[in-house]
């Protein structure tokens, strides 16, 4: 249960109904015989289980952060006696790291850093007044002496993070050996020998080891964040770890809802060119050519000034900032899935073409079945390879894109947490001496990673699913 | 052939207008001059006069379609549509909203762009080509597998990185080369050396893993195997045979691209602050100019057109069992 009252905002809406659509299909595949074979193949190559465990963490991240409320109000009017519930609107993940989110500081500090970036002047005690750098008012607090006490501290924290980590991991290891010796039907120990011997279909070593090592930065990284800035502070003194977590699901979501909205235009139309061809082909050529035509960026770009324009004349029609940002990043994806749907209905189109001319398909045709029903029953299943490997094909470069646009300002809305704006505001702190890298250095970690194992991802998945690849 | 490049020219046509009729939409019907005029004069205390005379002296006063006040075919002539996008057919883009020429900004600010556009391209191309063979040639082994997942690995960087990276340090760092700026003239070199460069490494990753996957399908063909049986070395088939037919689909994708080369890069130049159409686009869309935006939009529709006409005469060139007809 939500400690408020919640929010949907339409992101938030559409990024449900695209996780229960895939795991409708992913049910669905599993009962088919040919479509479960190369689901298979990913699960059984070890980049394909790698990227799929790290991937889950940043989506899980994503989708607890798009679960949105209003936070009940800690200190109500008195007069009133029902619950009151504050305007701002934040979402589970930030209730889960709150002490992040609360833990502001003044301006710039170092990672792990116990004193602020800048000198101040302090006020001490019998009155002289001297230039020191002021301890933070959160990170390292606990401490009394920063300098001798704080590599020790750090690296017990880690050691208990290490630990919950591995006591974790152990417990989900024995679990899971349990779980598979009772579907195999063998002995415990046996099934535990397969998780680590390299030797099982399933390369279930490369999981095991993989999944510790996500706990342990997991754990450890918790253990740090509780007590220090472990990516430091940005200018306004906001944890950039929060920043970089939070941008997560700006990512995600682009990522993703760009092309789930491309793709029923794009299936629609590219099947209705191939399929029947004539002055239908040529129509949809021409709509795609002449779209295809226009640099993309420069129609994000025209598109997106003109809903600054638009939003800056009806204000009033969003009821919050963060439904007004959701707004602009809907519509980002609604114009990044315009620009880029061109290429996904050519291919469609010259597949069905192909289809066409098959056999099973002139054989529904002589039997009178009408255009409708083959194409749902035979042109439709036969596709759907391309709209899968397009999909995660799409997702790295999508992300990429997004910080792109953010720094020429024609991306996401600027109060948005998203790696662009995060490297977009941190380009200029790069002049400073010393140096502020850390801003950047996280956005573009965060961004490599999620990019990093989505093209692996992506590259099994095609291996897998594209008949054209020989196995 | 002839009537071919004619035929594609003419098909060309409704693409334009087509474009045109979207840029239309965009700039003018849901964002009204008057909504523009607000907007560039500033939002607060604008007179009703002052958006009038913003308005007439950039010709945004007429009526978007049809005017009712005027005589004959004056009354189509004297519309925003006749006067703003139809004129963009000859290449007459106008002024810009600050006043200045735009016909006259891309003739000057093309140059720079080609100046960083061109070498990148030219390089990007031999390294990557060279890189591929390489790979190619120990295809199957732990070079190829660890050379593919550095690939990878590059692709997956984002190029604000390698930008930011790179200007850091080579500028800063080591002070080899300068930061960012523009000079023409052969002094000019020592600017263009960053930015090509960082594009080069930038583009590297996708375009080699691209360029070894047609090399590896290239030398699965019959033929190839058939120079193999008659006992040629290895370097051979590679030279001879397999680069000068897998290049049929590598140059063929880079002709596509070859006008755009105008266009410049926005990011690329407005971080080495160059003085080309990528700068000027991207100024005009932080100003929102939008005579300029609505010109560049253009100018790219019909520069990439020719990119595909360009695409299809390439291909009869390079490969003689291509007919046009």
């Amino acid at each position: 249960m939500l400690p408020g009252k919640p929010v949907f905002l339409l992101t938030d809406i559409l990024i449900f109904v695209l996780v229960l659509s895939i795991v409708s299909f992913f049910a669905y595949a599993m009962r088919k015989p040919h479509l479960r074979q190369p689901w298979g193949q990913v699960v059984r190559s070890r980049a394909g289980v790698i990227s799929m465990i790290v991937l889950a963490v940043y989506v899980a991240i994503a989708l607890l952060d798009s679960l949105h409320f209003h936070p009940v109000l800690e200190n109500p009017a008195a007069d009133s006696t029902e619950v009151q519930y504050s305007g701002e609107v934040i979402s589970v993940f930030d209730q889960l790291v709150s002490g992040l989110r609360a833990s502001t500081e003044k301006t710039y500090s170092a990672p792990f850093s116990a004193h602020l970036y800048a000198k101040e002047t302090v006020q001490q005690a019998d009155g002289t007044r001297v230039r020191v750098y002021p301890r933070l008012a959160w990170g390292a607090a606990h401490l009394e002496e920063p300098h001798t006490q704080k590599t020790a501290d750090i690296l017990g924290l880690a050691l208990t993070g290490a630990l919950k980590a591995a006591l974790v991991w152990a417990v989900l290891l024995v679990l899971w050996a349990l779980y598979l010796s009772a579907r195999t039907a063998r002995a415990f120990p046996v099934a535990f020998r397969t998780l680590f011997d390299g030797r099982s279909e399933v390369p279930w070593r490369t999981v095991s080891v993989t999944l510790g090592v996500v706990l342990l930065v997991l754990m450890v990284g918790a253990e740090w964040a509780s007590k220090y800035h472990v990516l430091g502070t940005d200018k306004v003194g906001e944890d950039v770890l929060y920043q970089a977590l939070k941008s997560i699901r700006t990512g995600v979501v682009i990522g993703t809802l760009t092309t789930l909205l491309m793709v029923p235009f794009a299936i629609v139309l590219g099947i209705m060119a191939g399929f029947f061809r004539g002055w239908i082909d040529d129509v949809i050529q021409y709509l795609y050519t002449t779209l295809n035509s226009v640099p993309g960026v420069l129609l994000i770009a025209a598109a997106v000034l003109m809903l600054n324009v638009y939003m800056s004349k009806h204000a009033e029609a969003f009821a919050s900032l963060t439904q007004r940002a959701d707004m602009r990043l809907l519509f980002l994806c609604l114009i990044l899935g315009l620009t880029s749907w061109t290429g996904l209905c050519r291919l469609l189109r010259a597949e069905t073409l192909k289809l066409r001319a098959v056999d099973f398909v002139q054989a529904a045709t002589a039997f009178g079945v009408g255009p409708m029903q083959t194409i749902f029953r035979h042109i439709l299943p036969n596709v759907m390879h391309i709209v899968l490997i397009t999909l995660v094909l799409d997702f790295s470069g999508l992300v990429l894109a997004e910080a792109v646009l953010s720094y020429i300002n024609i991306g996401v809305d600027p109060t948005m947490n998203s790696w662009g704006n995060m490297i977009n505001s941190a380009r200029l702190e790069m002049a400073r001496e010393p140096i502020v890298w850390w801003s950047l250095a996280a956005s573009l970690f965060f961004m490599f990673t999620l990019v990093l194992f989505a093209n692996l991802f992506a590259d099994v998945v095609r291996d897998a699913l594209d008949p054209r690849v020989s196995r | 052939m002839i009537a071919y490049i004619v035929r594609r020219a003419l098909y060309a046509i409704p693409i334009l207008i087509g474009v045109n009729i979207i840029t239309f939409l965009l700039f003018f019907v849901v964002n009204t001059p008057d909504d523009m005029a607000r907007m560039f004069l500033g939002q607060k205390h604008v007179t009703e006069v002052q958006i009038e005379d913003w308005k007439t002296e950039r010709g945004y006063h007429n009526p978007l379609f049809y005017n009712a006040d005027a005589e004959g075919l004056d009354s189509f002539k004297e519309t925003i549509f006749y006067t703003k996008s139809l004129r963009l057919f000859v290449f007459d883009f106008g002024r810009s909203d600050s006043g200045r020429d735009i016909s006259f900004d891309i003739s000057q600010r093309m140059w720079p762009s080609l100046a960083i556009a061109v070498p990148q391209l030219l390089i990007g191309l031999l390294v990557a080509i060279t890189f591929a063979l390489l790979i190619a040639f120990f295809r199957a082994t732990y070079i190829d597998y660890w050379a593919v997942v550095i690939c990878v690995v590059l692709m997956s960087i984002s190029s604000l990185f390698y930008i930011i990276g790179g200007q850091f340090v080579m500028g800063k760092l080591l002070r080899v080369v300068p930061i960012s700026g523009f000079e023409s003239g052969i002094f000019g070199i020592k600017f263009l050396i960053l930015p090509v460069l960082i594009g080069v490494v930038g583009g590297i990753g996708s375009s080699t893993r691209w360029y070894r996957t047609i090399f590896l399908e290239e030398m699965n063909k019959d033929y190839v195997r058939t120079v193999r049986a008659k006992g040629i070395a290895e370097q051979t088939v590679l030279f001879r045979h397999v680069l000068r037919n897998a290049l049929i689909p590598i140059l063929t994708g880079v002709v596509v691209i070859l006008p755009l080369l105008f266009m410049g890069s926005l990011i690329t130049e407005s971080f080495f602050g160059i003085p080309g159409l990528g700068s000027y686009t991207i100024d005009a869309i932080n100003r929102q100019d939008f005579a300029i935006v609505r010109s560049m939009v253009f100018l790219g529709a019909v520069l990439y057109i020719i990119g595909l006409l360009l695409t299809d005469i390439s291909y009869t060139v390079v490969d003689p069992r291509v007919r046009l007809g």
